[in-house]
């Protein structure tokens, strides 16, 4: 017996059939979640919980572009080297992409179903200017934001981690901060890294603070705190990114 | 004043609708916005043409039965208040003003302004009951319910049931109404012993038909009674519990 509580059925008073199909069979516990919109709500808040803790913990590691290339070079290689010897070489790394790699494909996935939900919901669109009085700039570009990030994502890594020959024909295998100057040195990169981080800081602005809604962490005496960390975190971490092509085009690093 | 009016015309369910113009002239500051609708309908007759067709009931804000969407807002520009609360001193003289009926696949419009709002029952309805123990009426006071519950049960009790939540709403989605439902009986100690099923049963029959929160806080703009998108985290918060204290009642355990 998989089913815990299922809806008594529908009365003859409901003249309105049912929009969206509910699933016929149910999963079994936890992944039973995925088969709710506000599970895959819960899914892309934790998600992206994980992923707000990368891009912090990415963006402080890249500091260390303004120590200098040695400090730059070693803090790459001791990232390959983490939890050694109590792991091989890259192990350690190497779990920490797949649990990334996991949390972007969810998030992503959910996403783009709870979308296609949504549009199923409005088919006919308002044929009046609507006056939006709360949702902002940030909340309805998600789906823009979260598009270029992701395009971004796979250019970036194109870009400094498999080298690809036409993004970084200088790409040489643990040079790392060699490969960073270069490349943010070539104005078009540099601006494609701002752009993208902008979009980042965006996509965080909304994300960070409907993060703690969808969880349902919600207390009248912090709410107001919600929003400033939800701010906060959006300028520090896109401040944090954009700053560094900046640094490199200057000539501040490199 | 004097004021042009856009208003949908649609002849039943199934057929196309269009915005036509009409002129409401001489219409005074103390009236309603459904009071100068009344006129227009008045004039319409009078000239033997179709009336608006529109929704409303008690007209003083609390039955839940009107609501169209002025120059793009649900309930229209002023915060608070249902359309028919919503009085002409909030408009100026030779404003244009567009009324639409809400929007969404739930909604189905019957004709001109008119939606059929049975989804919302439908989500009341998966609620189920509460017990109650019957016979003679208990003295007032005898279970304790501390303040802060009372106050934030009965703002969630505050619902219409006008669907303004919905139709402001960029995604189509129920939470504030089913959040407001489900919280009103769950905070209380009196609805505890189904509140697990009720969460469930509620929030998956609101899904058949309405779509997902993105958190944009449209709704509680929109919401006559100022219901606070707080709810819509606790019903989060109850659901994903729910799922899991429901396999416990049934002797599953955890995990």
């Amino acid at each position: 017996m998989t089913a815990t509580q299922e809806a008594p059925p529908l009365t003859p008073d409901i003249t309105v059939a049912p929009v969206m199909k509910r699933p016929s069979k149910r999963l079994p516990f936890p992944l039973v979640y995925w088969q709710t919109a506000v599970g895959k709500k819960w899914i892309m808040a934790l998600t992206g919980a994980a992923l707000m803790g990368f891009v912090f913990f990415h963006a402080i590691g890249n500091l260390k572009m303004y120590m200098g290339e040695e400090d730059f070079n070693h803090y790459a290689e001791f990232l390959r080297d983490l939890l050694y010897p109590i792991l091989p070489h890259t192990v350690a790394l190497w779990l920490l992409r797949i649990g990334l790699i996991v949390a972007f494909g969810l998030h992503i996935a959910a996403a783009a179903s709870l979308t296609r939900m949504n549009q199923k919901a409005r088919p006919v669109r308002y044929q009046s200017r609507r006056d939006y009085l709360a949702a902002n700039y940030a909340s309805r570009t998600m789906r823009v934001s979260g598009i270029i990030v992701g395009l971004f994502l796979l250019f970036h890594l194109a870009d400094l981690t498999w080298g690809v020959g036409f993004i970084n024909s200088e790409f040489e295998r643990g040079e790392a901060f060699a490969n960073v100057t270069y490349s943010l040195d070539r104005i078009g990169v540099a601006a494609i890294y701002i752009v993208a981080n902008i979009a980042l800081g965006i996509h965080l602005f909304h994300g960070a603070w409907s993060m703690f809604q969808s969880l349902g962490v919600n207390n009248p005496r912090y709410n107001g705190a919600r929003r400033a960390f939800a701010a906060g975190f959006a300028v520090l971490v896109a401040g944090m990114n954009i700053s560094f092509p900046i640094a490199v085009l200057t000539g501040v690093v490199g | 004043m004097n004021l042009t009016l856009k208003v949908w015309r649609q002849d039943g369910p199934h057929t196309g609708g269009r915005f036509e113009t009409y002129q409401a002239a001489d219409i005074k500051d103390e009236m309603s916005f459904l009071e100068m609708l009344d006129i227009v309908n008045e004039r319409l007759i009078e000239d033997g043409r179709e009336p608006i067709a529109f929704d409303s009931d008690c007209r003083e804000g609390i039955c839940g039965t009107c609501g169209l969407m002025v120059n793009g807002q649900a309930h229209g520009p002023q915060k608070g208040t249902a359309t028919c609360q919503l009085h002409m001193r909030t408009f100026r003289d030779g404003d244009e003003i567009t009324i639409e009926p809400w929007r969404a696949a739930a909604f189905p419009i019957m004709k001109d302004l008119i939606v059929d709002r049975s989804p919302l029952d439908a989500i009341v309805e998966a609620g189920g009951y509460i017990n109650a123990n019957t016979g003679a009426a208990p003295d007032a006071n005898l279970i304790p319910i501390p303040k802060p519950v009372a106050d934030s049960s009965m703002d969630a009790a505050a619902c219409i049931g006008c669907g303004a939540c919905v139709a402001a709403c960029p995604n189509s989605a129920g939470q504030l109404f089913t959040s407001a439902k489900l919280n009103h009986l769950n905070l209380l100690p009196q609805g505890q012993a189904e509140r697990w099923k009720r969460t469930e049963a509620m929030v998956e029959r609101m899904e058949q038909f309405f779509g997902s929160c993105t958190n944009h806080g449209e709704c509680q703009e929109a919401c006559p009674k100022e219901i606070s998108i707080d709810f819509i985290a606790y019903m989060n918060r109850d659901y994903i519990k729910a799922k899991i204290k429901n396999r416990k009642l049934q002797g599953q355990g955890f995990p």
